[in-house]
């Protein structure tokens, strides 16, 4: 339940945000939008197992589910190459608003 | 010892791309490099195609490790012709770009190559997780190409191609983590009719509909036709080529492997493919430039195959298979033209071109092909695959999907007609206006006219082989068309 609270809390910030006309707020909406699935992701696998899957303390009794993890690392990698391109895009953005201001009209 | 090759069209692309980046930028070494390894797409597909053709499926478990617990390629028929004409499509832009120096940049054939190991890599993966990962690494260096060149202008669509494909991204892993969540498995093989539960198929819904975004398919397509237009022209070729190609092949390999064709949700699909259809010819009448009118028609003709897809029979399926290898060719083709004119003319737009025909026999002659084919009209290939979608439609007693269906192959025309009028009929326009259209910057109006047309003629001369001679690619399709209805093959190699 507190998972599925926090996705769509993160879920309703992020569509908030993607929907700004600024692209900085873009991208942090696509950070957020990203955070939540990964809280799926992990929602997934099981939230109730969480222990070691080897070395547990009684043994592998409720060993957490690595595939999801690795999920989540992939997408972590993903999104944040993403994120950088789209900041790169935003300031491209604002420096082509500066050049363009400096004109005698059409 | 051919299934070792599985992986060589991910490899491949990603080593030379790394090679083009360590070593001192040589234009001669990136055309070379690039160009080898374009070509490993097409040479595995000759490789494969023998044996899938005979109902095989190539496997190949990456890693070593047991059943179940290894990333699994596989190719079967489907795969391995997709592999084959997207091949042929990389090394077209490649030379389009060589003629119309794109390829300047220092960074444009590393991030092609990525690109295609990315567009392979999708074809061929057996994984779900692993076609997201292929599409992303599809995606990341096509926001980078989109962007490589030019002002402000692309940047505001760039902006709109990016937030648009990164959404469906977004949206596509949430699918499959809610998969993931209910089966238990990534593995296309072990998924199979994973979405006759009611979990799995609103699981599997979600995963369609971020597909259906990146295959442009209307209510989703609004992205397609702002962003295109405005891509650096040898990149438009690129893009048509490959991009929502992927996101149509995901859609027909995803919907046959966990719906396995059920038939309580096929007239969704049935309405939207005609949805898709209509809307998409009717904003192609209205567009302004060249490649704005072909753009718009992409999301149209991607209504064809979904007829196919939703009919999901054997005869469906096969037309919608015909259909998608040579429309890759077609589409291509005339982007490769359209890049053309504005290298002829220095203008996309339909209001300042006029009498290109004289001037430019060889390009009127490649324009044609493609939008002849692309209309329906015999003897080219896009005759044969209309036909065969509209046979299959009446088949099934489907009578609206036919009508439709050909009647947005009469707007196809008219739409093809009114480039082919404007642009290469009349007077040339007698002065050139001053610029100030917002036409992308970069495109000089050159001599170098054969580099771009040749590619654009190459890709349509297939339309014309594949329509006189349509037996041998009708037989392949019709091979890949049983592999998806019967997926026991599919199923045992992949999940063995």
């Amino acid at each position: 339940m507190t998972a599925a609270i926090a996705v769509g809390v993160l879920v309703a910030a992020g569509v908030f945000l993607i929907l700004r006309r600024s692209l900085v707020r873009v991208a942090f909406g696509f950070i957020l939008l990203g955070h939540a699935v990964n809280l799926l992701l992990m929602a997934a696998g099981g939230l109730g197992r969480r222990e070691p899957p080897i070395l547990g303390p009684d043994g592998p009794t409720t060993p957490a589910d690595p595939l999801p993890q690795a999920f989540v690392l992939t997408a972590i990698v993903i999104s944040f190459g993403t994120t950088v391109y789209l900041l790169g895009l935003a300031r491209a953005q604002r420096r082509g608003d500066q050049d363009e201001k400096p004109g005698p009209g059409p | 010892m051919i299934e070792a090759l599985l992986i060589a069209p991910v490899v491949v692309p990603l080593l030379g791309a790394g090679l083009l980046v360590a070593v001192p930028p040589r234009r001669w070494l990136h055309r070379v490099v690039a160009l080898a390894a374009g070509a490993t797409g097409g040479v595995t597909a000759a490789a494969l195609l023998p044996s899938t053709l005979d109902g095989q499926v190539s496997t190949l478990a990456v890693g070593g490790w047991p059943p179940g617990f290894a990333i699994v390629f596989a190719a079967d028929t489907f795969s391995a012709l997709m592999l084959g004409v997207t091949s042929l499509v990389v090394i077209a832009a490649l030379a389009i770009a060589a003629g119309t120096g794109d390829d300047t940049a220092r960074f444009y054939a590393p991030l092609v190559l990525v690109l295609s190991a990315g567009v392979w890599g999708a074809l061929l993966t057996a994984d779900i997780f692993n076609l997201f990962v292929f599409v992303e690494v599809m995606l990341a260096p096509s926001y980078a190409l989109f962007t490589l060149t030019g002002g402000r202008d692309r940047v505001s669509a760039s902006a709109v191609y990016v937030t648009a494909n990164l959404l469906a991204s977004t949206i596509l892993l949430a699918g499959i983590a809610l998969l993931y969540g209910v089966t238990g498995t990534v593995n296309l093989g072990d998924l199979a009719g994973a979405a006759a539960t009611g979990g799995g198929a609103l699981a599997a819904g979600v995963i369609l509909l971020a597909l259906a975004v990146k295959a442009a398919v209307v209510p989703l397509h609004g992205w397609l036709p702002r962003s295109y237009p405005h891509a650096p022209p040898a990149v438009a070729v690129l893009f048509s080529g490959l991009l929502t190609k992927v996101g149509i092949y995901a859609i027909i390999r995803v919907y046959s492997v966990l719906f396995d064709g059920t038939p309580r949700l096929r007239w969704i699909l049935m309405a939207v493919a005609l949805l898709t259809l209509v809307l998409g010819v009717l904003g192609a009448i209205g567009e302004r430039t060249v490649r704005g009118a072909l753009s718009f028609d992409m999301v149209s003709q991607v209504g064809y195959i979904l007829v196919g897809l939703a009919l999901f029979t054997s005869s469906g399926l096969a037309a919608a298979i015909f259909f998608l290898i040579q429309y890759v060719l077609v589409k291509a083709s005339l982007f490769g033209s359209a890049v053309a004119i504005e290298v002829a003319a220095g203008t996309g737009r339909l209001d300042r071109l006029g009498g290109l025909a004289r001037r430019e026999p060889l390009l009127a002659a490649a324009f044609m092909l493609g939008a002849l084919s692309l209309a329906g009209v015999p003897p080219l290939s896009g005759f044969v695959a209309k036909l065969g979608v509209v046979t299959a439609a009446l088949a099934e007693g489907d009578y609206l999907a036919g009508a439709v269906a050909v009647v947005t192959s009469l707007a196809t025309l008219l739409v093809m007609l009114r480039i082919w009028s404007i642009a290469f009929w009349g007077e040339p326009p007698r002065h050139r206006l001053p610029r100030t259209d917002g036409q992308p910057s970069d495109i000089r109006p050159t001599g170098a006219r054969g580099p771009v047309v040749g590619p654009a003629l190459a890709l349509a001369l297939p339309s014309l082989v594949l329509g006189v001679g349509a037996q041998p690619l009708l037989a392949a399709a019709n091979a890949a068309a049983a592999g998806l209805l019967d997926l026991s093959t599919y199923i045992e190699a992949v999940s063995r």
